[in-house]
């Protein structure tokens, strides 16, 4: 059978009435990308507005974290640091708030690989927007999840004694703690697009952050812990992170160095990875 | 790769003077050792609608996805709206609208949600964006489902979403494949409808379809593709004619005479190598025939026999009976080792 005729034909333009369209790519403006970020960030909010329940863990997570360490582990780790439950809340909390980013990162990992299983990804791909505006619109609403759940453990932790001793110092604690949210964002992002199903990359999150959240200066004082555990929890980036918003929230220690740590790990966790995320984003078939 | 050199020496078919709202060269995309897509051509005039036929793993969602920029080919060349696939994506994506074969909404947003939050993707104002959205879910009959999420819509409902989604940017190119897969017949015709007006306002559609009766219905032009290749194309009426000849469909006005009106047509000789056939049940001899010729000396033959005919009629053979004689196998048809390879691939583009 025949196929078409293809004859070799002069050199020309591909088509005749659309000569003057040839040319470079045109590239989409930063105002463009953000209206189209919002248009995402907005389709993101009405899922919450539509499914409450997806709420649950920023509201409830905040509550039930303060109120197992402190009760449980608060009298104890508190008389070894010189005190009692009180001495453990502050130094608890500004711990807990550094956490709260890990949990909600795996979030928008499972969140977006969710999305690809839904033929809604082709049709954001056949359109003209920057691949780009639906991974941070993800991390914009992610980012007011975890402003919600800081705002709600800080409820909690005002009701059971805590006291902030630095308002500024509050807010630079909350904003350390979501830039570097932001990196690890990234990460599971990363992970949303590469690995196949929602529950591989929860399984894969649970085993990383575990170790990680445990193995920090978050829920006690590294001081007891034996010499290679303190080597591994002097370099982990949540004791920086843990160590700095406590010393910004109380006051008192020294946390240039802790804010540095923190921050270089913020920066270099989305500059490596929020290229490799929008790359795989890109050339995912 | 993409060579440079394939874009300097542009093949180009221009039809009747009107301009290829899509044209395609040599398109090859390889998923490890399967050729979905093993050199195809494929072309589109502005205003028209091309209908890709093929059976499943042919290569069809494979084609849509390169030239919608989903995924890149291997090599090869594809414009559409005379904006090149690999190198202008934004643009070409500008000036298209995609229905994929499985809708392409999302579930958790009501319609109108949908609707305007791409509008805003497509750079609409605001304002633009809500209007376009009223204005396309009134059209597309989904007015008092607006304000529902996009998950309670029936099946057709859907689709009609995904079509009017489509349309927000007005696009001068419209891939729909596979628009009516796992629909009923009814929800069938109305998904059709909506395209026939679609058509009707001048927009150029390159349709993939398992469906003869789609491809009859929809389209001007047929592309049949087999395992990744082009095997035909032209218009419908005249791929047919092309394969095999006519049917004629005889009726005696006695029913009695049915089989002595078959039996002396074969014994005429007429009908060369082919047989007639009896159908009992509509009451008709059929019989193939390859020119006007056969056709008098059928009238003829029975005149002289004493065989008065109630009805006699010529048929164009249907596009199921075009594919086999194309293919040498039947649409759908899995036992054949080639095929089973095709299909299994296309599983995996998917």
């Amino acid at each position: 059978m025949s196929a078409t005729t293809t004859a070799p034909a002069p050199p020309s333009a591909p088509v005749e009435n659309h000569v003057g369209k040839a040319g470079a790519d045109t590239r989409i403006s930063p105002r463009a990308h953000v209206r189209h970020t919002a248009a995402l960030v907005r389709r993101n909010l009405l899922w919450i507005k539509a499914d409450m329940e997806s709420m649950i863990d920023a509201v409830l997570m905040p509550i039930i974290f303060t109120l197992l360490f402190v009760y449980v582990f608060g009298g104890s780790v508190g008389q070894s640091l010189g005190g009692g439950r009180d001495e453990y809340v502050q130094y608890v909390i500004p711990g807990l708030m550094a956490m709260m980013g890990m949990n909600m990162a795996m979030g928008v990992g499972t969140g977006f690989n969710q999305d690809f299983q839904t033929g809604v990804m082709d049709r954001f791909r056949s359109l003209p927007i920057a691949r780009s505006s639906v991974m941070v619109a993800k991390i914009v609403v992610e980012l007011l999840r975890m402003l919600v759940a800081t705002a709600i453990l800080m409820i909690v932790a005002l009701i059971i004694g805590f006291s902030v001793e630095s308002i500024p110092g509050f807010i630079a604690s909350v904003g350390l703690a979501m830039a570097f949210g932001v990196g690890l964002m990234w990460i599971f992002l990363t992970m949303g697009v590469v690995m196949k199903s929602a529950q591989a990359i929860q399984g894969m999150g649970f085993l990383v952050l575990m170790p990680l959240q445990f193995g920090s200066s978050i829920f006690a004082p590294t001081k007891s812990m034996p010499g290679w555990l303190q080597t591994f929890t002097d370099y982990n980036p949540l004791s920086s992170l843990a160590d700095a918003a406590r010393g910004l929230m109380n006051g008192g220690t020294p946390i240039a160095h802790d804010v540095w740590v923190t921050l270089i790990w913020s920066v270099a966790l989305t500059a490596i990875t929020a290229p490799i995320a929008i790359h795989k984003f890109r050339t995912k078939t | 790769m993409y060579g440079m050199t394939e874009i300097d020496n542009k093949p180009q078919r221009v039809t009747g003077g009107a301009a290829n709202a899509v044209s395609v060269r040599g398109l090859v995309k390889h998923y490890g050792e399967t050729k979905a897509l093993d050199g195809v051509d494929v072309d589109v005039r502005e205003g028209t609608v091309l209908g890709v036929l093929g059976p499943n793993g042919a290569g069809k969602t494979t084609l849509v996805r390169c030239l919608s920029t989903l995924i890149t080919p291997d090599s090869g060349s594809a414009f559409v709206a005379g904006y090149d696939v690999v190198r202008q994506p934004r643009q070409l994506r500008r000036v298209i609208g995609l229905t994929g074969q499985y809708a392409s909404v999302d579930e958790k947003l009501t319609g109108w949600d949908n609707l305007y939050m791409i509008g805003r993707l497509l750079d609409l104002s605001r304002k633009e964006a809500r209007s376009r959205a009223d204005g396309l879910l009134e059209r597309f009959s989904l007015t008092e489902a607006a304000k529902r999420p996009a998950r309670t819509y029936s099946g057709g409902m859907r689709r009609r979403l995904d079509l009017a989604a489509s349309m927000i940017g007005s696009p001068a190119v419209l891939f729909l494949d596979e628009p009516t897969t796992g629909l009923d017949p009814r929800t069938r015709n109305e998904v059709w409808d909506e395209v026939k007006r679609m058509v009707g306002d001048g927009v150029t559609v390159l349709l993939t379809t398992q469906y003869m009766e789609e491809a009859e219905q929809l389209a001007s032009e047929l592309t049949v593709v087999d395992r990744g290749k082009v095997i035909a194309n032209g218009r419908i009426e005249e791929l047919k004619a092309k394969v095999g000849g006519r049917t004629l469909r005889v009726r005696p006005a006695d029913p009695a005479q049915l089989r002595p009106t078959a039996a002396a047509l074969d014994e005429s000789g007429l009908t060369g190598l082919a047989t007639t056939t009896v159908d009992d049940e509509t009451g008709v001899v059929l019989v193939p025939i390859l020119s006007d010729e056969q056709l008098t000396a059928v009238v003829g033959t029975l005149t002289a026999r004493g065989i008065t005919l109630a009805d006699i009629a010529t048929e164009l053979p249907s596009l199921d009976e075009v594919f086999l004689s194309l293919t040498g196998h039947k649409t759908g048809e899995t036992q054949d080792a080639a095929s089973t390879r095709a299909t299994d691939f296309e599983e995996v583009a998917a």
